[in-house]
């Protein structure tokens, strides 16, 4: 034993089983979220859900995966073959990636070796998130090429469009959150979130303002409280980025079929569906760790290691809960509506909030000037934000627009 | 450089990919497999698919929204050592990407005129 | 040990996988070795510790630039129709005229070595301690904003200007301004309107 450890190298050796660790549970948390996101949504639809298999009916994904195995294992006769087959592992295996930087859990010691609970805390954490991201596209456009087929094509090209869109906003949304860590590290960012927010000195001498930070001195120190907007942009890209409803164009069903995977069936299918869920899961953590303090919450002496990460799952827990409900509750935008809120609205929202979070943060700057830029920045982007959209007044009657509908 | 940070990552897509892969072989084998020349037309909906989708051209609209998506990644590549070390870089770094970000939103601004964000005419 | 043979793959696959890029039929088949080019070269410049420019390489290349590419294949469906004719006379000898330059000037590069590439003296040295000291992406952020500001402001009026270029050359391949709704659209497919598919 000692002699493969020595031969190998123990860090490698516990990146290894970090990994298989990792793996495994991304695969039973998809197998949960899928089915907790079918009872979620029968429950509001006022049905069962699934019952059969298991305990409430918790091993119905398990059951409809081994059914997806056995499926018959075609492509269409247009289909470009090896691209075909690439698309589905393209789109399942950034999302995998993608987790590796999330923070799980405080450092814990095991056989006297300090373990911390990521796969890896590379020192840019951050950008590497948006890379996979970035690289997450090819799964669709690919499905949408290969398949030789109308519907695909058109909703590859269609949520290759919304993503690439979108993915400006999400790595807009970013950038303050690093500014006021400053640091690219996930890990970083979670440590610096570990206290309360303590003594506000921003708003001293401002009469109301003072007063209302005071009571907030035992929150906890978590971005979300300075970043909100940059959090509520990093969510609906998020969500867009996804494709989840109500940012599901690509796969319309009542126009495009099932958008880029209308030709994949069997395994090929259960790969984007599992890929799908995987990027849930990794945006609602990622969120968590940027915004919500990551693992840090309230510890207790009785099996100390243990809370971090059930604190972790449950602030996880929501925001995936968040994606179901959303999709219970959203009709789907329509299609320059989305892109109309990802350019002309996240975009510069995105912009000026890093301007303003980077006048906020600068160190040589006279404190009213900040206060002054922060306050007006703060209701111009507010105002802007929430203005709306012009064209909403008529939205009632769409049939009265006169252009022939061309994109 | 810590190259041992990365190799979790290396292993991690190795995994997954055989993962993706040898689900694949193992389906292959075993589904059962009786294709049809017509269950191998692409779908229209149970019609006769009617041509080849490749030949059709897309709206330059797309064109010009991938070409927009380029230039604000490379403003967001730019912004990311920004934001790493604006504690050092302090008013300075405020006025630097203050320029940068505003010759870039008036180019926006103009793009947005021109009516090069508008999906619907 | 390992960074050897990672090394030995990633030389490997970005070799590889560019021969197969100018050999491929197939646009989009070529496209996608290029993009396994760029991600083999991302993983070179981790090799060689530079994770900002690696992430960059990926975010930017593989991510932005190849989706493009890809996009503009598919959008204009040349994968399957367009016939191979070079539309530039005297393209093969101007390739590989400049071709032989870009070589030369590597081998040159290469001959001198990093020194000369990081402005001489014991730069690698010191581009180790750097990278190393405060990290890769302050390392970057260092420099550009204080030694290389020009550029990088001149960067921003680049972009500027390739924004406008895209507006004008949109303009006259079928793009409309709110006000010729009646005038433009006309030679557009009706097949891929998702805005119009969506309200009409």
């Amino acid at each position: 034993m000692s002699g493969i450890v020595d031969a190998i190298g123990i860090v490698v050796i516990i990146g290894a089983i970090k990994v298989i660790v990792a793996f495994v549970a991304l695969l039973v948390v998809t197998l949960v979220v899928v089915w907790a996101e079918r009872k979620i949504i029968a429950d509001m639809q006022s049905r069962v859900g699934p019952n059969r298999w298991g305990p409430f009916g918790l091993l119905q994904t398990l059951a409809d995966g081994m059914k997806l195995f056995f499926k018959e294992d075609f492509r269409p006769a247009s289909a470009d073959r090896w691209t075909y087959a690439l698309a589905p592992v393209a789109a399942m295996v950034p999302a995998f990636l993608a987790f590796a930087v999330v923070p799980l859990g405080d450092d814990v010691t095991i056989a006297g070796r300090e373990i911390d609970l990521v796969v890896t805390d590379i020192n840019i954490g951050v950008l590497y998130f948006l890379a996979m991201g970035s690289l997450g596209v090819y799964g669709i456009v690919l499905a949408g090429w290969a398949s030789g087929s109308k519907f695909p094509l058109l909703g590859g090209v269609r949520s290759t469009a919304q993503m690439i869109s979108y993915e400006i906003a999400l790595g807009l949304s970013l950038v303050p959150v690093v500014l006021a860590a400053g640091s690219l590290s996930m890990v970083d960012i979670v440590a610096q979130q570990a206290d309360t927010v303590g003594n506000v000195t921003f708003f001293d001498g401002i009469p109301v303002l003072e007063q209302v930070a005071d009571l907030f001195r035992y929150m906890p120190n978590w971005y979300i409280w300075s970043q909100w907007p940059a959090f509520a942009i990093f969510f609906i890209s998020g969500i867009a980025e996804t494709n989840r409803a109500p940012f599901d164009l690509p796969e319309a069903e009542t126009e495009l079929i099932a958008g880029f995977h209308t030709e994949y069936s069997g395994i090929r299918f259960a790969m984007f569906f599992l890929g799908e869920y995987i990027h849930v899961v990794v945006i609602s953590a990622v969120a968590v760790t940027l915004f919500f303090g990551g693992w840090h919450g309230p510890g207790f002496d009785f099996l100390p290691w243990l809370w971090p990460l059930v604190w972790f799952m449950l602030k996880t827990t929501v925001f995936v809960y968040l994606f179901v409900w959303l999709r219970a509750t959203m009709p789907r935008l329509r299609y320059d509506r989305l892109m109309w809120l990802g350019w002309k609205r996240l975009i510069p929202a995105a912009l000026v909030w890093i301007m303003v979070t980077a006048v906020v943060n600068t160190p040589g700057i006279s404190r009213n000037i900040r206060l002054a830029v922060f306050g007006a920045l703060f209701l111009g982007v507010v105002t802007w934000v929430f203005r709306g959209d012009p064209r909403m007044k008529d939205i009632v009657t769409p049939q009265r627009r006169t252009t022939r509908g061309v994109a | 450089m810590n190259t041992p940070d990365y190799l979790p990552i290396l292993f991690l897509l190795v995994l997954s990919t055989l993962f993706a892969v040898g689900s694949m072989l193992a389906a292959s084998k075993l589904s059962p497999r009786r294709w049809t020349s017509a269950k191998l037309q692409s779908y229209e909906s149970g019609m006769v698919p009617e041509k080849d989708v490749a030949g059709d051209r897309f709206p330059v609209k797309f064109y010009l929204v991938a070409m927009l998506f380029i230039i604000f990644d490379i403003e967001t590549a730019f912004l990311y050592p920004w934001a790493v070390a604006y504690d050092e870089l302090g008013l300075f770094g405020l006025a630097e990407m203050g320029v940068f970000i505003a010759i870039l939103l008036a180019a926006y601004a103009y793009v947005w005129k021109r009516g090069g964000l508008e999906w619907v005419e | 040990m390992i960074e050897i043979i990672v090394f030995g793959v990633v030389f490997v696959v970005a070799l590889g996988s560019s021969l197969a890029m100018l050999f491929a039929k197939n646009a989009v088949h070529a496209a996608l070795f290029l993009v396994a080019t760029q991600i083999a070269l991302a993983l070179a410049f981790l090799l060689e510790g530079g994770q900002f420019i690696a992430a960059i390489q990926i975010i930017v290349y593989a991510g932005a630039i190849m989706v493009l590419f890809l996009f503009v294949i598919m959008l204009l469906g040349v994968d399957k129709k367009e016939p191979l004719i070079e539309p530039l006379t005297g393209q093969r000898p101007l390739a590989i005229g400049l071709g032989a330059v870009l070589a030369a000037e590597m081998l040159w590069v290469a001959w001198r070595g990093i020194e000369f590439a990081a402005g001489g003296g014991d730069a690698a040295g010191r581009l180790v301690d750097t990278n190393q000291d405060p990290g890769n992406v302050l390392a970057v952020a260092r420099v550009l904003f204080s030694k290389y500001l020009l550029p990088f402001e001149a960067t921003s009026v680049m972009l500027v200007v390739a924004i406008v270029g895209v507006m004008v050359l949109a303009r006259r391949m079928g793009m409309t301004t709110p006000g010729e709704v009646a005038a433009g659209a006309g030679e557009e497919s009706d097949l891929a309107s998702p805005g119009g598919g969506a309200t009409g």
